[in-house]
C-alpha cells in the first residue's frame, strides 16, 4: 500500500489532486488499485489508455490476438507500426509511454474456466471488453464467484450498452440475460460492423465507472442498464434488477465455472460430411465461368458490400432477402453461393435445399478467398 | 397506439424501421400486432414453445417486464416499449 505520491506524480496528477471529489487520498487509491482488462480490442483500447493516463497503478491485460490493419479503424491504442506485432505488447508500449510508473502484467492467454479464477482473483475489479458470448459469461461468473465488480460494455453497429454488474448487492450478467443466443442469430461486429468511434465512447464509460467504484464516488451504473444509441445520439436507462432467486448476499445461479463454449453452443462439429461435399474451391468455381458452363453464381451478401468487392458474373440476393426471391432463382438449375468468408453462403446453400434445390454449392472461403488465390485487384476488407 | 422501438439487429425484419406503433392494452396483444405486421421477428423472439427467449428482454418505458406482470404487463398509448437482445460485440 502507498501512503504517499513521489514529486514526479504529484505534478503529473495535479488536474486530479485538486478535484476534492479525488485529492491526495483518490489518487492514492488509484496508484494501489489493480485492474484487469479483458481484451485491448476496441474497447480495452480506450479503458487502457485512459487508465493508464489516470494513474491505475496495476494493470493487467488479457489478449492473445494480433494487430491486423482492420482493427485500426477504432482500437487507438495500436498504430500503422503495430500491425503484426501482438496486441498485448502494442497496448502496454502505448501504456508506458503515456504512464511510466505503471506496472503493467500480460496474460497472453485466452480466457477459459481453468485459467480464468487465478487470473481475475489478483486483481479489485475486472473491465470487459471481451467480443463473444462465451467470455462474457466467463468473465461474469468468475466475477460473481470472487466477489470482484465486473464492469460490463457491449457494441454492435451504432449502438452500445454499458453496466456494471457482480457488486456485493447488484444484479450480475445473468440478472440481465440468463442464457446467451444460439450462435448465428446474433452477428459479431466483424459480420454487423461497428462504427470506428462507438467503441471509444462506451469503453469511456467503463472507464469512469473503473475510477468511479476506486474512489468510492459518485454513483455508479449498478442497477441501471444504460443504452447509447450513436446514431440518434441518445442516451437512455432501464432498470436493471438482481434475480430474485438470489435475494441477498451470494448469487444463486452461479455455482462454479463451467463449459462456456458448449454453454452458449459453439461446440464445433468436425465431422459435418454436408460441408466437404458441396463446398467448392475457388478455382474450381473459376474453371466452370471460363469453360462457359451454365450455373448462376449468388452472392449472399449485402448490397454495400457487394459496392466494395464483387466478382463479375455474382448475382446479389442478399441472405435476409433470399427466402423472398427464390423464385428468380428455377429449382433446377445449378447454383453457387458465396458471401465475404463463407459462412452466410454455407446457410444460403442450407435453405435453398431445404426449399428443394438439389443443385446447390458454397463457394469455400468466400470473395477473401476468390482475391487470395484468384484475382487480387479485388479488394480484401 | 403505443411506441416499439426496434433494436439494430432486428431492423432488417421490419424493413429497417426503428420504431414501430402498434395498438394492444397489454404487452402480449402489443407483441401480437407486431409480430402480424413482422413474421419474420417471431423466430428472433420467441422460441419453439411460444417463450420469449432468454436473450432478448422488453421494457414498458424503463421498467423490465419480468418484474412487471411479464406479457400481461398493462401498456398506455403514452408508453414506450423496448425489446433489447443482448450483443456481445466489444473488439
Amino acid at each position: 500500500m502507498s501512503t504517499t505520491l513521489t514529486n514526479e506524480e504529484i505534478g503529473r496528477y495535479s488536474r486530479h489532486l485538486i478535484l476534492p471529489e479525488v485529492g491526495m487520498e483518490g489518487q492514492i487509491k488509484l496508484k494501489d488499485a489493480k485492474v484487469l482488462l479483458v481484451g485491448t480490442g476496441g474497447l480495452g483500447a480506450p479503458m487502457a489508455l485512459y487508465l493508464a493516463a489516470a494513474g491505475v497503478g496495476t494493470i493487467g491485460l488479457v489478449d492473445f490476438d494480433v494487430v491486423d490493419v482492420s482493427n485500426l479503424q477504432r482500437q487507438v491504442i495500436h498504430g500503422s507500426k503495430d500491425v503484426g506485432k501482438k496486441k498485448i505488447d502494442s497496448a502496454a508500449e502505448s501504456m508506458l509511454d503515456i504512464n511510466p510508473t505503471l506496472k503493467i502484467v500480460k496474460h497472453e492467454v485466452a480466457l477459459n474456466s481453468e485459467n480464468a479464477l487465478e487470473i481475475v482473483k489478483q486483481y479489485d475489479l475486472v473491465a470487459d471488453g471481451t467480443d463473444n458470448f462465451p467470455t462474457r459469461y466467463l468473465v461474469n461468473d468468475a466475477c460473481v464467484l470472487l466477489n470482484k465488480p465486473n464492469v460490463y460494455g457491449s457494441i454492435f453497429r451504432f449502438e452500445g450498452q454499458a453496466s456494471v454488474f457482480a457488486t456485493e448487492d447488484g444484479p450480475c450478467y445473468r440478472c440481465l440475460y440468463p442464457e446467451p443466443p444460439p450462435p448465428g442469430l446474433v452477428p459479431s461486429c466483424a459480420e454487423g460492423g461497428v462504427l470506428g468511434i462507438l467503441p471509444g465512447v462506451v469503453g469511456l464509460i467503463q472507464a469512469t465507472e473503473v475510477v468511479k467504484i476506486i474512489l468510492g464516488k459518485g454513483e455508479t451504473l449498478k442497477g441501471r442498464l444504460l443504452l447509447y444509441d450513436a446514431l440518434n445520439m441518445k442516451f437512455r436507462e432501464l432498470k436493471l434488477r438482481r434475480n430474485p432467486q438470489c435475494p441477498s448476499g451470494r448469487c444463486t445461479v452461479v455455482n462454479e465455472l463451467i463449459d462456456y463454449q458448449q454453454f452458449c453452443g459453439v461446440v464445433e462439429n468436425h465431422t459435418e460430411p454436408v460441408q466437404s461435399t458441396s463446398d467448392l474451391e475457388p478455382k474450381q468455381v473459376k474453371a466452370m465461368i471460363d469453360s462457359g458452363e451454365d450455373f448462376i453464381l449468388v452472392d449472399v451478401r449485402e448490397p454495400h458490400e457487394h459496392q466494395i468487392a464483387s466478382i463479375a458474373k455474382a448475382t446479389l440476393i442478399p441472405l435476409g432477402q433470399l427466402p423472398n426471391r427464390l423464385s428468380e432463382l428455377p429449382k433446377d438449375a445449378k447454383i453457387v453461393c458465396h458471401c465475404k468468408s463463407g459462412m452466410r453462403s454455407a446457410k444460403a446453400v442450407d435453405l435453398l435445399k431445404l426449399n428443394g434445390y438439389s443443385r446447390v454449392q458454397n463457394m469455400k472461403g468466400g470473395i477473401l478467398a476468390w482475391s487470395d488465390q484468384i484475382d487480387p485487384t479485388v479488394a480484401k476488407y | 397506439m403505443a411506441k416499439i422501438l426496434i433494436p439494430t439487429p432486428l431492423r432488417q425484419f421490419t424493413g429497417g424501421a426503428d420504431t414501430v406503433t402498434a395498438s394492444g392494452a397489454t404487452v402480449g396483444e402489443l407483441m401480437g400486432a407486431l409480430l402480424a405486421a413482422h413474421p419474420d421477428l417471431k423466430k428472433n423472439l420467441y422460441n419453439d414453445e411460444g417463450k420469449l427467449r432468454s436473450f432478448v428482454n422488453i421494457y414498458v418505458n424503463d421498467e423490465d417486464i419480468r418484474y412487471l406482470s411479464k406479457e400481461e404487463s398493462a401498456v398506455a398509448d403514452s408508453d414506450t416499449v423496448s425489446i433489447i437482445p443482448s450483443i456481445a460485440g466489444g473488439r
